[in-house]
């Protein structure tokens, strides 16, 4: 039982961490009805970013903090001006296949600037197990484990806030519903966009920062992307709860899966088990679990 | 144009003019031409109606007004667009809205997974005014619209074809404009519904004295409602007058309300009586 729980709990936590990710996903889905294949490549150059400028500068943590996260809302920025703004009222696929222009773009940037070597991120957090939590239940937890669910604990309440109780996050979602008619009440869609790609920028970056400083800083941060896919098939495009919940689904059934059916097939399921449920979900909901489903009037 | 001056003696409506299109020309993509000198007047606090069949114009004339043209690759080559005597057609379309022009677009679009109240709210986005002001001013619409208040927490993609136009026009009223642009509000509806929403356009009009052009093709019912209407043929003028001489002229009743003193016409008939009448305009 002792052991179940441990593995259920470094699950859990394991997944909050996909579920950073899949944030990122889910804003941009939420405000332009477009899916970024960037953001992967956005929470590699957030991170990268970060560690460049710590170790090129070594100013405080915080400083550090505000000066990356002022270089990814240049990103938003520069993303909307550049890449989106031509493209407004396009079909959403020719949007897409924007984003995977920009993925390499982003790639390329980032290593042409600060590098390609792995670097190590430190974030003053021990990957430790929580000694209070082994004392009395005898259970191994991880320290940085329940910091990072605790960031994104955090980050969910703001943004869900900010979607549902502001003007803003209200002509986010209004833009996301129907750009011709955002434009024809006066909400000016470039602001929008600007905005919407700097706060999934800030998400990137605190996504890069937590995986950067469990992995290390290096291109394959750019895969962790990949991971997020399931949980957003899971949790729903459009739902910053469904994004949480599918992380957290999606992690602790790797895990256990991993321990309790690994042995009988041969172990390594870890991998591909996330997969395997997306795509088994795809067939009983495709809009996922908190997705918003297609309204038709007949 | 002859068959204008025949329809009436006055050749554009009465009062102040707000709005003046002057001979204006929209081409798409570079090479579509779609409306060949469009002039039109709308007076302040009159409601204008703009008629015609399918792809007449009249759509992408009113795009022209509020600047939506731009994301559908249209373009306005020729001519100029004036309101209250200001040139309107460099404006982007917030700034067209925070001067109290608003569009209300064909096919409603309202926000589907936003609730009717929020939709109404997206319509205050350019207005910095406090809550107090906007929770007035939603009342005032729920005041207009009372079926609006009963369905304000449902999705309005869930709502009815009658409540979604009434959430399209509510959603522009918040934006407090003193034009707007109603395109096709008549689309899809029952005729009771489509009475139901022109009445509450009049009420708007006589008591908050918002002006309105209006697109219609159902000729029959725009032309009770407003004072003044210009038909629109081929992306040209064809025709103008006040909405009582236009009920009343031989030809609007043959062609767009289906009426003619010798019994219903065949089409046969209609068409190539309509061809040569071209020609001679």
């Amino acid at each position: 039982m002792q052991f179940f729980l441990e593995v259920l709990i470094g699950g859990l936590l394991a997944g909050v961490m996909y579920s950073l990710v899949a944030l990122g996903f889910v804003l941009i889905y939420k405000a332009s009805g477009v899916f970024n294949f960037a953001q992967g490549a956005m929470v590699f150059f957030a991170a990268l970013t970060f560690v460049g400028l710590q170790e090129k500068f070594g100013l405080p943590f915080g400083v550090t903090l505000a000066l990356s996260l002022a270089a990814m809302v240049v990103l938003g920025v520069l993303t909307e001006r550049i890449v989106l703004r031509p493209l407004v009222n396009q079909p959403q696929i020719t949007l897409f296949m924007a984003t995977i222009g920009l993925t390499f773009f982003i790639e390329g940037l980032a290593q042409l600037i600060w590098g390609t070597e792995v670097r190590r991120l430190d974030l003053g957090i021990q990957d430790e197990p929580i000694e209070a939590l082994m004392e009395r239940f005898n259970i191994l937890v991880s320290r940085f484990d329940v910091a990072a669910a605790l960031v994104a604990g955090v980050l969910v309440a703001v943004l869900a806030v900010f979607f549902n109780k502001t003007r803003i996050g209200r002509a986010l979602r209004a833009v996301a519903d129907d750009h011709q008619a955002a434009m024809a009440v006066g909400i000016p869609l470039k602001q929008i966009w600007a905005i919407v790609w700097s706060v999934a920028g800030f998400v990137a970056l605190v996504a890069g920062l937590l995986w950067g400083a469990r992995n290390g800083v290096q291109f394959a941060l750019t895969f962790v992307a990949l991971k997020a896919l399931p949980v957003l098939i899971l949790g729903g495009f459009e739902s910053i709860l469904g994004a949480i919940v599918g992380g957290l689904i999606i992690g602790a059934s790797e895990k256990l899966a991993e321990v309790y059916l690994g042995p009988m097939i041969g172990g390594g399921i870890e991998g591909w088990f996330a997969y395997i449920m997306a795509l088994l979900f795809l067939l009983v909901r495709p809009e996922g679990l908190f997705g918003e489903k297609h309204i038709d009037r007949v | 144009m002859t068959a204008s001056a025949a329809a009436s003696p006055a050749t554009s409506p009465q009062g102040e003019v707000l709005l003046a299109v002057n001979n204006i020309e929209v081409i798409y993509d570079h090479v579509i031409l779609v409306l060949k000198g469009v002039s039109l007047a709308l007076p302040r606090g009159r409601i204008v109606a703009l008629l015609g069949g399918n792809g007449a114009g009249k759509t992408t004339t009113l795009k022209a007004v509020s600047n939506l043209l731009a994301s559908e690759r249209g373009e306005v080559t020729k001519g100029s667009i004036e309101f209250k005597g200001e040139r309107i057609d460099r404006l982007n379309p917030s700034e067209l809205v925070k001067r109290g022009v608003v569009q209300v677009m064909e096919g409603r679009h309202c926000f589907q997974h936003l609730t009717v109240e929020e939709n109404l709210l997206t319509g205050a986005f350019t207005r910095s005014a406090s809550r107090g002001e906007i929770k007035a001013d939603l009342e005032r619409v729920y005041a207009f619209f009372p079926r609006l208040k009963v369905r304000r927490a449902s999705q309005s993609g869930y709502t009815s074809g009658g409540e979604q136009q009434m959430t399209a026009i509510g959603r522009a009223l918040m934006a407090r404009p003193t034009t707007i642009l109603l395109d096709e509000p008549s689309m899809g509806l029952a005729p009771q519904v489509v009475e139901e929403i022109f009445e509450i356009v009049r009420d708007l009009n006589a008591r908050e004295g918002v002006s309105f052009l209006l697109a219609e093709q159902n000729t029959m019912v725009a032309l009770r409602y407003a004072d003044y209407g210009y038909i629109l043929e081929n992306g040209r003028i064809v025709m103008d007058g006040d909405a009582e001489s236009l009920r009343s002229n031989q030809d609007v009743k043959e062609f767009y309300l289906g009426l003619s003193s010798a019994g219903r016409k065949s089409f046969r008939d209609a068409k190539h009586y309509r061809r040569r009448k071209r020609w001679l305009a």
